[in-house]
């Protein structure tokens, strides 16, 4: 099945923005829950979760027969009262941790899951360096042109300008 | 005019042709595993190894016979489970590994999601490598074994232990050595 | 017009691009005047060998000629005319052909439009567009001839995947990759900048425009695939964070950045490293993204794995242009002097803000985007990166941006307080605080009422921005009017494009409260979604040129009075035993009603249709905004400062603005 997907996609890969599965997903509405409670559960369940033989989409979200029948075992263990984590457990046994759209937090994804706090960080000490620096800097000695533009600072002190 | 010294400076602008160097390296060995068949950034990895094999009973797959987990821990050899089904491309071209393969280990074969008649008529024309083959219409036990596609095998030690599991054919050189490896290893 | 000729003209381009690239820069270095003048007669002239290169393509597309390879494979007799034309960049040889010739546009324009530029930067900037397009021009001649034969031409094509016969799938490549392309420019201006060792206030407003166009055509391209994937794949998404569409998405980040920062070079002669670095950076992302998801390490198509020989060379390609430009700035950048003094707070800090928080995205996309092919090679375990994560981690940085995007265009330069500018900024608060009564009381979720507020607050102080520079309402409205005509015309397009922005979040903020339902029924039935009725009205076959359509007819009523009739069908295609949906949408700008028609069960008057019912509100704002953020682009690209771009004119003018301050 991957691999004859990935023939069918080969034709298409070739555009740049080839979607992530071409679908035709209309889904079968006997697969959902009676309870509303329990359906809206099992959307937010498979929201979490990959479909293994597509790209980045979730099973909700695809129609490739095996994002189905995830969908079926999903809902089943929602009516039997799983909680949400029992499910996941259950996935993640069989299908390791590709199967999470959002990886756990482990040494490995450290990274991954600091970034956005290390990028900003590092982001605004740059920021901050360049201040630091330039306002060590201005009382040094200016040269003139240095002078000159120090003057038309003063100069332009307060005002609203584009 | 900075406080920066030279040096200092000369290194911080070097790190993003640092940074894109260490890309470029791991994107060569990337590239290069791939067309080696020894990388693929898509294996799901699914940790099989190690794991008893889930409960299950299957009907018949015609020419063989099916089976239950039952069975399949009852052996006192290793068995090779194969997921299979007619309608894929790579399972053909894996069959002549299999027949081969066939010779050194048993091999139980499961047709996945495929309708009874072409999944027969396959096996009739690839030539049979299956001891015993069980059919998995809905594909249910398929994902409870954690198969995201076929062909899929594991290997199964006696007791109903899964030691070895490769997605994708044996036609792969890198899957069909890792199996041997693997095999070398158990008492037949 | 046939296939040899178009791989002589494509040889011939590549030529043109390597003297290109040989004689400005030499002529630049050796201050030879006569080689620096030969480069805009070298671009124009690649242009238009390529031009004729891609002409044979298209003609031999047209004239069904399937002794072409390229054209057997993905063309057919019986596909319309428009596909079979778009059809020719529809596939990895085309789309590179299409990628030079793009790349020889741009060479062109700079030698058409910059005639104003110092003729030695000129003459940099030319050949380093030349050399990158010669490298491409090589590719496309080694590993991906689209002009290659096949004997014996077959008689028919197999090329009629009926999913890529899609007008939106036809035209977002070349606007994509117009945007991708785009980009080359303010590279090649960076990289003739740091051969130069020089960066000034010139450099920063010749850079801008450039970089605003080339983010014009991406914000377009990338709002056009999204809207092409909600409106083919059938389940009301429109943004899956999927490595094709983070690909494309990096370089915006970064491009956004980078028109930001120009315009403090422009301004203030500050912040030029980081500039050239983000100048860089766009290019390269916009390179390595396109190219890498290819190579299959991103995607599951092992579309270069088939052909090492493509993998490697592109590899290369990608070395010698991003490794050659980094090495250059890790060598020449610590020469480039640092300039004007600003403090923290002000239009400047501001920038340096936005920079930071884009750059933060970016690097957060680039990140999860990159992470499972590192972990795999790295550890050798698989793992998932999807949009629970990236909603995690991007929105909670873009939220601070949207918040300062309102303030930040007010604030002065040098140095500023807040205070005055909130001052301002009264009417716009009042009514963010409306947007966030009445969202609070309509919506449902924190982060909807979040966006919500936030949308009209950037909305009402983009406009409040303007009113208070032609001190609207203070003063006479002929006053105003005639303020507004004198008001730069970048000042105008920044503040429309900001506007966009609040667009697009207003509508991402309404797709969130979108509605669906999923039904199996008969005709005649109805059902209620959104306070709308669906009524199945009929089903029938109808016979298409090479398919067959199952057209259902669903008439939507709101409180008995009829809306419109939608027609949502399904079709089968003949020969490839392949079916498409086609949604049908009906749209009052303030919500789509979105139909899909999907299986049927049972014959005659007892069957049933599985349809799939949408209620998406604001949706087409968020492609709206988009269009209102390129629309912004083009006013500031239509800025007099820039057309008239002399240097001497820039002179002046700086003289005169600086007195004035």
């Amino acid at each position: 099945m991957t691999r004859f997907l990935r023939h069918l996609f080969l034709s298409l890969s070739l555009f740049l923005i080839a979607t992530p599965y071409i679908a035709l997903a209309v889904d079968d509405p006997s697969e959902m829950l009676p309870d509303p409670r329990d359906e809206a559960r099992a959307e937010a369940i498979g929201a979490q979760l990959r479909c293994l033989v597509c790209q980045n989409e979730s099973i909700e979200d695809s129609s490739a027969g095996l994002a189905r029948d995830l969908r079926k075992v999903v809902r089943e263990h929602v009516a039997k009262g799983e909680t949400n984590d029992q499910i996941m457990h259950w996935m993640v046994v069989r299908y390791g941790n590709f199967i999470r759209l959002s990886p756990p937090l482990t040494l490995a994804t450290a990274l991954l899951w600091g970034m956005p706090a290390l990028a900003l960080l590092i982001g605004l000490l740059c920021a901050f360096i360049m201040f630091r620096r330039r306002s060590v800097t201005a009382p040094l000695p200016l040269d003139p042109d240095e002078q000159k533009r120090l003057d038309e600072l003063s100069r332009g002190k307060g005002q609203t300008d584009a | 005019m900075s406080e920066i010294s030279p040096s200092r400076r000369r290194f911080l602008m070097a790190i993003p042709l640092a940074g894109a160097g260490i890309a470029g390296v791991a994107f060569w060995k990337m590239l290069s595993g791939m067309s080696a068949g020894s990388f693929d950034p898509h294996d799901i990895h699914a940790p099989a190894a190690g794991r008893v094999i889930p409960d299950f009973d299957l009907p018949a797959q015609a020419p063989g016979e099916g089976f239950s987990s039952t069975d399949l821990r009852q052996q006192t050899k290793p068995v090779l489970i194969n997921f299979f089904a007619s309608w894929c491309i790579p399972c053909i071209a894996e069959m002549d590994a299999l027949l081969s393969l066939k010779k050194e280990v048993e091999i139980w074969g499961i047709a996945y999601k495929d309708k009874p008649e072409n999944a027969e008529g396959f096996i009739t024309r690839a030539g049979n490598p299956y001891t015993r083959i069980a059919s998995d219409r809905e594909g249910r036990v398929a994902i409870d074994w954690g198969v995201s596609g076929v062909p899929e095998s594991f290997l199964i030690a006696p007791g109903g232990h899964i030691i070895w599991h490769g997605a994708g054919g044996f036609d792969n050189g890198n899957t069909l050595n890792a199996l041997k490896a693997v095999l070398a290893k158990v008492p037949a | 017009m046939n296939p040899e000729l178009g791989r002589f003209a494509l040889a011939l381009a590549c030529t043109i691009a390597l003297a290109q690239t040989i004689l400005p820069l030499a002529g630049a270095q050796r201050r030879d005047v006569r080689l620096m003048a030969a480069a805009p007669g070298l671009a124009i002239g690649q242009l238009l060998a390529l031009a004729v290169s891609f002409g044979c393509l298209i003609y031999a597309a047209v004239t069904n000629d399937f002794s072409v390879a390229n054209i057997a494979e993905n063309s057919a007799v019986a596909k319309p005319l428009l596909y079979k034309i778009t059809g020719v960049w529809g596939n990895h040889e085309g789309s590179v052909l299409l990628w030079a010739l793009i790349l020889a546009v741009c060479g062109a324009a700079v030698a058409g439009f910059g005639r104003n530029l110092p003729a030695a930067l000129r003459a940099r900037v030319i050949g380093i567009l030349g050399g990158v397009a010669a490298g491409f021009e090589l590719f496309c001649l080694i590993t991906s001839d689209p002009f290659d034969r096949i004997w014996p031409a077959p008689m028919d094509g197999q090329g009629m995947n009926p999913l890529l016969q899609d007008p939106g799938l036809a035209f977002h490549p070349p606007i994509l990759y117009t945007g991708y392309v785009g980009f080359a420019v303010p590279f090649a201006f960076a990289v003739a900048a740091l051969i130069e060792g020089r960066v000034d206030a010139t450099w920063g407003r010749w850079v801008r425009p450039w970089t605003v166009a080339a983010w014009c055509f991406l914000t377009c391209g990338i709002a056009l695939g999204s809207w092409w994937s909600y409106y083919v794949l059938g389940w009301g998404g429109y943004w899956f964070w999927d490595p094709v569409e983070n690909a494309s998405l990096i370089p915006w980040l970064s491009g956004t950045a980078l028109m930001h920062s120009a315009i403090v070079v422009e301004k203030r002669e500050t912040l030029k490293i980081w500039t050239i670095l983000l100048a860089i950076g766009t290019f390269s992302f916009s390179l390595s993204g396109t190219f890498l998801v290819r190579s299959g390490i991103l995607n599951s198509v092992h579309a270069f794995a088939n052909d090492p020989a493509r993998g490697v060379f592109i590899l290369g390609l990608l070395a010698l242009v991003i490794g050659g430009s980094l090495t250059l700035f890790a060598w020449r950048a610590p020469i480039l002097t640092t300039g004007g003094l600003f403090s923290p707070v002000s239009r400047e800090g501001m920038l340096v803000l936005n920079n930071v928080l884009l750059c933060s995205i970016c690097a957060v996309v680039l990140t999860g985007t990159m992470y499972p092919p590192f972990m795999s090679l790295l550890f050798g375990r698989t793992i998932s990166v999807g949009k629970p994560f990236f909603d995690a981690a991007t929105i909670p940085l873009a939220i601070p941006i949207f918040a300062l995007m309102g303030i930040a265009p007010m604030v002065p330069w040098k140095r500023a307080r807040i205070a005055p500018v909130l001052r301002h900024l009264w009417l716009a608060s009042i009514l963010a605080l409306v947007a966030f009564a009445i969202s609070f009381w309509g919506l449902s979720g924190v982060l909807p009422i979040l966006s919500a507020t936030l949308a009209v607050w950037i909305v009402a102080s983009s406009a409040t921005d303007i009113a208070t520079r032609i001190a609207l309402f203070r003063t006479s409205p002929s006053q105003s009017f005639r303020r507004l005509l004198a008001l730069p015309r970048s000042a105008i397009g920044a503040a429309i494009a900001h506007a966009g922005v609040g667009v697009t979040v207003l509508g991402l903020a309404g797709m969130s409260q979108a509605q669906h339902k999923i039904v199996e029924i008969p005709i005649g039935q109805t059902e209620h979604l959104a306070g709308y009725d669906w009524t199945l009205t009929g089903v029938k076959t109808e016979p298409g040129p090479n398919y067959t359509a199952l057209v259902a007819s669903i008439e939507i009523r709101r409180n008995g009075h009829l809306v419109t009739v939608m027609h949502p069908s399904k079709r089968s295609f003949n020969t490839q035993n392949q079916t498409t949906t086609e949604v049908s949408i009906h749209t009052n700008l303030l919500a789509d009603l979105y139909g899909v028609i999907g299986d049927s069960h049972g014959e005659g008057p007892a069957a049933t249709y599985v349809l799939r019912l949408h209620w998406n509100p604001l949706a087409p704002w968020m492609w709206l905004g988009a269009l209102v953020m390129a629309i912004g682009g083009v006013f500031s690209l239509s800025d007099r400062r820039i057309r008239i771009a002399a240097p001497r004119r820039y002179q002046a003018d700086n003289a005169t603005m600086e007195t004035t301050r």
